[in-house]
């Protein structure tokens, strides 16, 4: 075994340029695998920061009662349908007692009592349709992380504060400072100074949105006491069709996981990994392809020398160990070299935590370049392409390969 | 001298149908162990063809093959392998030594590749092997660098590597000149005398031929002398 490996280094080594040009197309492969890896990884993380990642995992919505039917009662007909209203007006009450037990549960990272609710935003004569979204102060970055998002002002909600999108305050020539009139669908009208303006890079969010206090919300929401809705985070997003379920039994209220609301976001990152799968099985392609069609000009370059070895005694194992451990030299050498440049080509991409910060760039995650996987992959499949030109090799008639 | 090998209706037989040709006819020969026997004949007689099936490369048609006491006409090719491994040894017209390796890397091939690695009493032997054959100063060149005869030299010393019974060598002189051609036949004659190692030569070369104690002839397949 070990005289075998020498003699397949001893013919990588004799044939430099043939064996350098191998192992660079090999590392390209492996380049490109990395590449993708961490592309494919990173864009499906900051799509997950800047989606789910400022969404609530797992939400408790006061449910609205059915509207009430008017029935006839022997002929059970309906006669009149209550329309049921725009307004919010289910109200999760006993909030008191449900928090701390929610709070309690292993993975929750933070919860965020909300007031929810349409309004009219107006500034002199511009009027602008509203969401209003009541948040405790002190508690504004629970969920959406508005503190990262800030481009003016602060996110602390005060009372008689407010906080707009980048796209309404522009819509709206709104600047910090100025004061604004917010009604609610409740009719309620409030002056409210604008203290902070934000920028998600959603256009919902940055153009048809308004964070006020919870204070501010009761108010315009004519709300004394109790919440429309609980927002729930969670340190491992991917655990709240888990926890959904408990807090459901905990709490007998109904708590909904972010995936039912985002199927089709999944199914996006789903595809897109598939797409990364297929992508990189053609780069692990092109490098079996790649040393298999070497190896067999190698192999038909040295059908000489291999009836010698036969003819000096060497068995068809070691005529097969020799082409094979040539493939693996190539293989590991080329994975190693490719994952090396791929990780330093990787390296002048901004880090996860400025992407999800915002700055631009490819959202690559380094992390995830998969380096270790590439590098295995990579030798086993220059292993895998081998093997049919060392049993082409070992089975060469060593009579007819000395004569030619 | 006791018997080495011995071939009995020898026949080997290419192709098939009307394109068979029948190469050996029914070949008998037997060899004593420290024999030098050149194997003579013209084009085309089976010379190549017996020397390859004695070396155990190829399997006869038909017929018996013997060594040592083995039947080997119809043993398996990992039974061939280990045997010609220890038994046999070959010298080549060209010399068909390992081009990326070293006078000492290829002599010491034959027990390396037994022995799965080059232990340090194989290169001994080897240097040793070289050192007779006269290249003391040409151990550790890569054999492209060597002339025709260096070459030779370094074939002969790879065949003896093992210690084997038998060294086949196929016009082992045919590409050299005549002072190379002589000083190679002389290491032959002299390694045959000294370790009683069995030579069979095939040549065409009558003066070659002249320097071994037998001369076998082959013609049509046959041993006619």
């Amino acid at each position: 075994m070990i005289y075998a490996l020498k003699i397949a280094a001893r013919y990588l080594t004799a044939s430099k340029a043939q064996t350098a040009l191998l192992v660079f197309g090999v590392a390209i492969g492996v380049f490109i695998f990395i590449f993708m890896s961490a592309l494919i990884g990173g864009l499906a993380e900051f799509i997950m920061m800047r989606t789910a990642g400022d969404m609530a995992h797992i939400t408790i919505q006061a449910e609205v009662a059915d509207p009430a039917l008017l029935l006839l009662p022997e002929e059970r007909t309906v006669l009149l349908v209550q329309e049921s209203s725009s307004e919010a007006t289910a109200i999760l009450s006993d909030t008191a007692a449900f928090i701390p037990l929610i709070e309690g549960l292993p993975g929750v990272i933070g919860t965020s009592q909300q007031i929810n609710g349409s309004g009219f935003l107006t500034r002199g004569a511009q009027v602008t349709q509203v969401s209003i979204n009541g948040l405790e102060p002190g508690r504004e970055s629970v969920i959406a992380n508005l503190a990262s998002y800030m481009t003016e002002g602060t996110a602390t909600l005060g009372a008689g504060g407010v906080l707009v999108g980048k796209t309404l305050a522009e819509d709206m020539d709104l600047r910090l400072g100025q004061t604004v009139r917010l009604q609610s669908a409740a009719g309620i009208e409030v002056l409210l100074t604008i203290t902070g303006i934000y920028e998600m890079g959603s256009g919902g969010p940055d153009s048809r949105q308004a964070y006020v206090s919870l204070a501010t919300a009761r108010t315009l929401f004519k709300m004394s006491q109790g919440v429309t809705r609980v927002e729930i985070k969670l340190a491992d997003l991917y655990a709240a069709d888990t926890l959904a379920p408990r807090i459901r039994a905990l709490t007998g209220l109904d708590a909904k996981s972010w995936t039912e609301q985002a199927a089709s976001l999944l199914q996006a990152l789903e595809a897109q990994a598939q797409t990364g799968y297929i992508l990189k099985a053609f780069a692990l392609l092109t490098i079996i392809i790649g040393v298999a069609s070497a190896l067999l000009l190698s192999t038909y370059r040295r059908r000489p020398e291999i009836g010698i070895m036969r003819a000096m005694g060497a068995g068809r194992w070691f005529v097969t160990v020799v082409f094979v451990s040539q493939g693996a030299l190539i293989g590991l050498m080329g994975g190693l070299l490719g994952a090396a440049s791929g990780y330093c080509v990787l390296l002048a991409f901004p880090s996860r935590g400025n992407m999800v910060a915002g700055q631009n760039g490819l959202p690559i995650d380094i992390a995830q370049g998969a380096y270790g996987l590439a590098i295995i992959l990579t030798t086993v499949g220059a292993i895998l392409a081998s093997i049919l030109p060392a049993r082409a090799a070992a089975r060469l008639d060593p009579v007819t390969a000395i004569g030619q | 001298m006791s018997a080495l090998l011995e071939v009995r209706d020898l026949v080997k037989t290419f192709g098939s149908g009307e394109a068979e040709t029948r190469v050996l006819r029914g070949l008998n020969l037997a060899m004593q162990t420290g024999e030098l026997a050149a194997l003579l004949g013209p084009s085309g007689s089976g010379k190549s063809t017996l020397l390859t099936i004695l070396g155990t490369l190829m399997h006869p048609t038909s017929g018996s093959h013997t060594m040592l006491g083995a039947d080997l006409a119809s043993a398996s090719d990992r039974a061939l392998t280990e045997f010609r491994n220890l038994h046999i040894g070959f010298v080549f017209q060209f010399h068909n030594l390992l081009p990326d390796f070293t006078a000492l890397e290829n002599v010491c091939f034959p027990t390396a590749v037994r022995e799965g690695r080059e232990t340090a009493a194989a290169r001994a032997r080897g240097q040793e092997l070289l050192l007779r054959m006269g290249l003391a100063e040409r151990i550790h060149f890569p054999t492209a660098n060597l002339s025709g005869g260096q070459k030779q030299r370094v074939a002969v010393a790879r065949a003896l590597m093992n210690s084997p019974e038998l060294v086949l060598a196929d016009e082992p002189t045919g590409n050299l000149d005549r002072t190379s051609a002589l000083q190679v036949m002389d290491l032959i004659a002299e390694i045959n005398r000294d370790e009683g190692t069995t030579f069979l030569i095939s040549t065409h070369d009558e003066k070659i031929a002249a320097l071994c104690r037998r001369q076998i002839f082959v013609a049509d397949g046959l041993v006619t002398a």
